[in-house]
């Protein structure tokens, strides 16, 4: 691999790896301590690397840096020393500054999954511990997590420092949770990586191929959970098989400009095969017990818009999945995407019924289904919602989106 | 916006007029896709209950009596609480609702 790649993936990989380590060693109050030993041992890689050539093994290269680094910041750091080491969870005597710094992989893992529920702690609004994951968890830099949220750097600058200093006013311990704390806080991490994982799928970011990181590190970070025996749980499997779903049409959903290509207008050929096997597997792990969450059947819904061939008992399923999950939970695009489905199964005219009942008005997505609706039945009131549609859309792209089905509505 | 008791009452005794198991299929979906349409509407004020099917009565003997129940024909079969502008809302969303399909009725009550 070359050199100019191996840093950004290695940093990827491993960066977080190394911090959640440290952290879980220094506890929440020394996060920055711990980010600067880690980012340093990249700038040390860095220029090594490049006079002397690359190391045999670049990440025990890096532990044993990072190990080194830590263990002469503590030796050096009288501060640091007096402050922290009575922290320090070995119990190390004071005047030993050779404490254990476990970069096994049983420790990562352990520290990974504290670092994860320490991340998504309920203490912090949702969208600051998406932005506090994507630079703790998943070892994105602010440039990246501002593009990804359209955000300017100075606004995630301020919200991941303020997020980082309400986990210390909190004094949240960095460790592994009880199976009990797993059980009152699984929805709230699950939540922080499914929101993680749409910011990815949904951002309207044109940087595609950060979109697609998120999505991934989304999954990785589920994975993890799925590895830990305490974590891996129904709901988790079914949040994971509702990804590999989604990603499964990464590729067929977006032009070669970044545009959004809706689901029937796909090259299904692009569909990604291997994603969807890995999907059904984690739906089958998924349905064990007697747990039914929102991932179950936003990922059963998922599961039937793998299949191919269109037929009734398709729209069938996905018009039940969506009963389901609009009883449990209701959301604006559920309520639309439920009518959508209705349509399917039972005709345009009693879904055109039941859409003009939500009175979704300030809602572009809203006109685009009422447009699609009439479209085949009354193209006038199809243009007028299309058009009402376009005056409420807010980006370019659901723009241009309107724009194609009013084009397709003009030609027939 | 008011809150509004909906009852769900039918016959569930008498034998000749009972469902079909294809019939209680159809009436399975209908009141799927009824439910459905009430949450999507963001009119359901609580989430949806299932209530056991057999039930007890206590009569004014004081004596308990193991459901379903023969002197009372129409026993209720689900309620449902929903958010409605008043009553005419309310009767016009109950005018919808499946157990009708079955000879069943609604009763409605606002909430005070």
């Amino acid at each position: 691999m070359e050199h100019k790649e191996l840093i950004p993936n290695l940093f990827r990989t491993e960066y977080q790896k190394i911090v959640s380590v440290l952290c879980s060693l220094f506890g929440i109050h020394h996060i920055e301590i711990a980010e600067d030993i880690v980012s340093d041992t990249f700038l040390t890689a860095a220029e090594t690397w490049a006079i002397k050539g690359i190391p045999e093994n670049p990440t025990a290269w890096l532990y044993t840096v990072a190990k080194n680094k830590t263990k002469n910041h503590l030796k050096r750091n009288n501060v640091f020393e007096t402050k922290i080491v009575s922290e320090i969870k070995h119990n190390t005597p004071l005047n030993n500054p050779e404490i254990d710094i476990d970069l096994s992989d049983q420790n990562i893992a352990d520290s990974q999954l504290a670092m994860i529920f320490t991340v998504c702690n309920p203490c912090n609004s949702e969208e600051a511990q998406i932005a506090l994951a994507l630079n703790l968890l998943c070892g994105f830099g602010i440039n990246e997590i501002s593009d990804a949220f359209l955000s300017n750097k100075e606004v995630i600058y301020k919200r991941i420092n303020r997020a980082k200093e309400k986990l210390k006013e909190e004094n949240i311990k960095i460790q592994n949770p009880s199976n009990s704390e797993i059980k009152d806080r699984i929805q709230t991490v699950l939540k922080t990586i499914y929101l993680l994982y749409s910011e990815g799928y949904y951002s309207i970011s044109q940087n595609t191929t950060l979109r697609k990181d998120l999505c991934t590190e989304a999954m990785r970070l589920t994975y993890l959970l799925i590895q830990n025996k305490s974590t891996n749980l129904p709901q988790t499997n079914a949040l994971m098989a509702l990804m590999c779903f989604h990603s499964s049409r990464f590729d067929a959903r977006t032009g070669l400009n970044g545009e959004i290509i809706l689901y029937e207008d796909q090259d299904k050929s692009l569909w990604n095969k291997e994603l969807i096997d890995k999907g059904t597997y984690f739906l089958s792990q998924s349905s064990t017990g007697n747990t039914l969450s929102k991932y179950h059947l936003e990922a059963g819904i998922a599961y039937w818009h793998t299949i191919k061939t269109e037929t009734i008992e398709k729209w069938e399923n996905i018009l039940e999945l969506y009963n389901n999950l609009i009883i449990l939970e209701y959301s604006p695009i559920v309520a639309l995407n439920r009518t959508y489905a209705l349509s399917k199964v039972k005709g345009k005219e009693e879904a055109i019924r039941e859409a003009e009942k939500l009175n979704l008005t300030d809602n572009h997505f809203y006109y685009s289904l009422l447009g699609n609706l009439y479209s085949g039945i009354d193209s006038k009131k199809a243009l007028q919602h299309f058009e009402t549609a376009i005056g409420l859309a807010k980006t370019t792209a659901d723009k241009n989106i309107i724009s194609k089905n009013i084009e397709q509505l003009k030609l027939k | 916006m008011n809150e509004f008791l909906l009852i769900f009452r039918r016959d569930f005794v008498t034998k000749e007029t009972q469902p079909s198991p294809e019939e209680l299929q159809q009436h399975l979906q209908q009141w799927q896709n009824w439910f459905g349409s009430l949450a999507a509407q963001d009119k359901l004020a609580r989430p949806l209950q299932r209530w056991d099917g057999k039930g007890k009565l206590v009569n004014s003997g004081k004596g308990i009596t193991d459901g379903p129940f023969v002197e009372i024909k129409e026993s209720i079969g689900g309620l449902i609480i929903i958010k409605a502008k008043d009553y005419d809302e309310a009767a016009e969303i109950a005018q919808g609702c499946p157990v009708l399909n079955f000879g069943g009725n609604v009763e409605i009550r606002m909430a005070v």
